[in-house]
């Protein structure tokens, strides 16, 4: 692959509230974020050339084709407009397709919008997984997300020897960096002891080291070089891309690690010029929709030794005053899970992390390079995405 | 002309009504194969996938879960478009031109035949709060926009009858068409009313098949083997989401789609530059309003044409030779894609009997189907 020339930034951020059961439809949550996120850039709708629109499964509000539903609050009326899809990745694929609009040269503007109202479904969200598995081999079997991603950690665990305290103190750290985030829905400052003594949901899962169903919609603002420094002069350079999409047989995989994040993570560092990720990267917000993902997902970016990265985070080392701060919103664990909307609201964190705008979350290192993964269809696709200042 | 980009490999596989001895992703393989052949390459000499896909018609969620391995795309980047065929080719075409890829596939299939009841499925797409409670049938509301559109057209419904006529009789020709026939109007008009004054045989039947697409830039063309044909433009947009809000008798999406396409490809005078146009007729009078949308037509114009016969397979503006979906059969977003491929063939001067002579450029407008207000533009055109 040759090198992309164009350059492009992101020059607006915004979110919605991440909250159990919104009121709102999801056309107005679009709207919101959309309207967040353009403010802040001091554009206007009628700037914006092309949208791009990310949202997990139909099934979750049951209606089919959701992106057309969703096209007028988004912003897409009479503009090019289409919805790119990656299951539980398409918060942070959002990004990359918003990128290539741009870069190609075709719009110098773009709206990036996530969208995922989960609590249409009643009375579980879950429900709506039971039909992503292989209707002939996997479904007779009965199985659910809680339930493979339980056996996912137990082998992690078997692997390399970790104990559930271990990952349970992902959950203390997302939860407690939460508290100081404002759009966070399940923010609380609990310990080790708490997150083991709350109710096991598929052993070894306790119900803390799972994200919240959720409703909630974020919004970036994508622009061409020169109009990005028209606009900003602190315009955060979208400097790596990558993403890949392992086999749809996951049970032939060893689950104990991520290898397509690995994919995803080294295409990324290709095209940003990258070749030492634990010293280039400055502040990560990985994919941690069960606390052991974090974890999971830092080795297969290569910012963590293999079964190591339980030590690093015990010694600190992703605490926002650490060496590389991970999770400083607060996560999918603290900040909540409106799936597609989640991945974006890691990009929005870094968006603000690296014009050092987070406020009470800013981390210490004054970070010049961030990277946003989300991960998602049958444990099987991993999204990067590398900012920079 | 400075070609950015080229359709380098057509790979699809016939239409059917059933296809009960092959799984869907039997058919991806098939369509990818014939696809990775024509370009003359391997899927590890292809930088990114695109397939295109909603879960509702699959009865899979997050069903781009099953795109990678048939195409021989595990681990590698793969994404899913839950849109039209021709905005998964945009999804492509963007990161090609960003020089992200140089060599691009885009997938799309049907396996209809799955679906007892497309109605059901689609009257899900209305919106939840203001329009489900009516409990339209889908029909309906193509019904609704056929007879505005012929009151301003100020046109009979023999006119859309003529289109089926037309495009089912190409469809004859077409090795890759389920839906050939010869009829007259008359018998067309005699089907049973559907959502008045739609009839039975106005509307498109489904599909099942496969197509994949391979893509590259213009310097990675010239480096492969197969029969290169331009990408010159593409365009796509979405109108107004809400059926009260949308205006009923233009296809103001496929005018948007066209224009940004023939901005690209530098076209002024579309029906002089145009040698053929594949244009979406899920239902007849859609290729009215497509064709009219295509070549900048007032409304009523596009149905003028075709009532002169100036859009048969011989005439000077052939509209829909392969058969469109109503000779070729109704694949949902993979319906664009068939006619992508079939434009190609025929700029590559391959199109066998449906040929139309001297081919050299062509224009391709999708439409996303009820409710929807979404579709796309791509003009195709020799090298």
């Amino acid at each position: 692959m040759s090198r992309p020339s164009r350059r492009v930034a992101v020059v607006g951020a915004g979110l919605s509230l991440f909250v159990r059961r919104a009121l709102e439809t999801g056309k107005e949550l679009a709207y919101y974020a959309a309207s967040h996120a353009l403010a802040s850039s001091g554009l206007r709708r009628r700037d914006v050339q092309a949208v791009v629109m990310a949202s997990a499964p139909d099934a979750f509000d049951g209606v089919h084709m959701k992106g057309e539903y969703l096209s007028d609050g988004a912003g897409g009326w009479r503009k090019p407009y289409f919805r790119a899809y990656v299951g539980g990745g398409s918060g942070v694929f959002s990004i990359i397709s918003g990128w290539s609009l741009v870069a190609s040269g075709l719009f110098d503007v773009a709206l990036v919008v996530a969208e995922e109202k989960m609590s249409p479904t009643q009375p579980h969200p879950q429900a709506a997984f039971n039909s992503i598995f292989d209707h002939t081999i996997e479904r007779p079997l009965g199985p659910n997300l809680l339930w493979i991603f339980a056996l996912e950690q137990h082998r992690y665990m078997h692997t390399y020897g970790i104990r559930n305290e271990e990952i349970a103190l992902v959950s203390v750290k997302n939860k407690r960096n939460a508290l100081d985030h404002p759009a966070a829905q399940v923010a609380a400052a609990v310990t080790v002891e708490e997150v083991l003594a709350s109710e096991v949901v598929a052993w070894p899962v306790h119900r803390l080291m799972v994200s919240p169903v959720s409703d909630g919609a974020a919004a970036i603002v994508l622009a061409a070089e020169e109009v990005a420094k028209r606009l900003t002069d602190r315009p955060v350079w979208v400097e790596g891309i990558g993403w890949a999409l392992d086999t749809s047989y996951w049970g032939n995989r060893d689950l104990a690690y991520p290898r397509y994040v690995e994919d995803a993570a080294r295409m990324a560092y290709r095209m940003a010029g990258i070749s030492e990720p634990r010293r280039q990267i400055h502040v990560v917000e990985p994919y941690d929709p069960f606390a052991y993902k974090e974890l999971h997902h830092l080795e297969g970016l290569l910012l963590a030794e293999r079964g190591k990265a339980p030590e690093d985070l015990a010694r600190g080392r992703f605490d926002r005053d650490g060496e590389l701060p991970s999770c400083p919103s607060g996560g999918l664990l603290g900040v909540g899970n409106p799936i597609a909307a989640a991945g974006l609201m890691k990009i929005c964190e870094l968006y603000w992390q690296l014009r050092g705008e987070a406020g009470k979350r800013q981390v210490a290192n004054s970070p010049r390079r961030g990277l946003a993964q989300a991960w998602g269809d049958l444990m099987q696709i991993g999204t990067v995405v590398v900012l920079g200042v | 002309m400075d070609n950015h980009v080229a359709l380098v490999g057509v790979g699809l596989t016939p239409l059917r009504t059933v296809s009960p001895d092959l799984s869907f992703r039997e058919m991806i393989f098939e369509a990818a194969t014939r696809a990775y052949a024509d370009a003359g390459l391997t899927p590890r000499d292809v930088d990114t996938f695109v397939s295109v896909a909603e879960d509702f018609h699959e009865g899979t969620s997050i069903t781009d879960e099953y795109t990678p391995d048939q195409l021989g795309a595990v681990r590698r980047p793969v994404h899913t478009i839950a849109g039209d065929g021709l905005q998964g080719l945009a999804a492509a075409y963007v990161l090609l031109r960003s020089g992200a890829a140089e060599v691009a596939v885009v997938e799309a299939h049907s396996k209809a035949s799955n679906i007892v009841r497309h109605e059901e499925v689609l009257a899900l797409a209305m919106d939840p709060i203001y329009e489900r409670p009516r409990r339209l049938n889908p029909h309906a509301v193509a019904g609704l926009e056929m007879r505005r559109y012929l009151h301003q057209a100020k046109a009979c419904p023999e006119v859309c009858a003529q289109v089926v006529v037309k495009n089912r009789g190409n469809a004859l020709r077409n090795p890759f068409a389920a839906y050939g026939a010869v009829l007259s109007p008359e018998e067309v008009r005699r089907s049973p009313p559907l959502a008045e004054p739609l009839c039975e045989l106005e509307v498109s039947g489904y599909a099942d098949g496969a197509v994949v697409l391979v893509l590259a830039s213009a310097e990675a063309a010239r480096r492969l083997p197969g029969q290169a044909v331009a990408i010159r433009g593409i365009g796509w947009a979405t109108d107004e989401p809400s059926l009260s809000g949308r205006p009923w008798a233009e296809a103001v999406y496929a005018r948007l789609a066209c224009e940004m396409a023939y901005q690209m490809a530098g076209i002024r005078a579309p029906a002089e530059e145009i040698d053929l146009l594949e244009l979406d007729d899920t239902y007849a009078y859609k290729e009215l309003q497509h064709l009219e949308a295509a070549l900048r037509l007032e409304v009523g114009e596009g149905a003028r044409l075709t009532a002169a016969g100036r859009t048969a397979l011989g005439g000077p503006l052939p509209v829909n030779p392969s058969g469109g979906s109503l000779g070729m059969g109704y694949g949902y977003d993979a319906s664009a894609l068939v006619r992508t491929a079939m434009a190609a063939l025929q700029i590559r001067g391959a199109a066998g009997p449906l040929q139309v002579e001297g081919a050299r450029s062509a224009v391709v407008v999708s439409w996303r189907g009820v409710p929807t207000t979404s579709g796309g533009a791509v003009v195709l055109g020799a090298l």
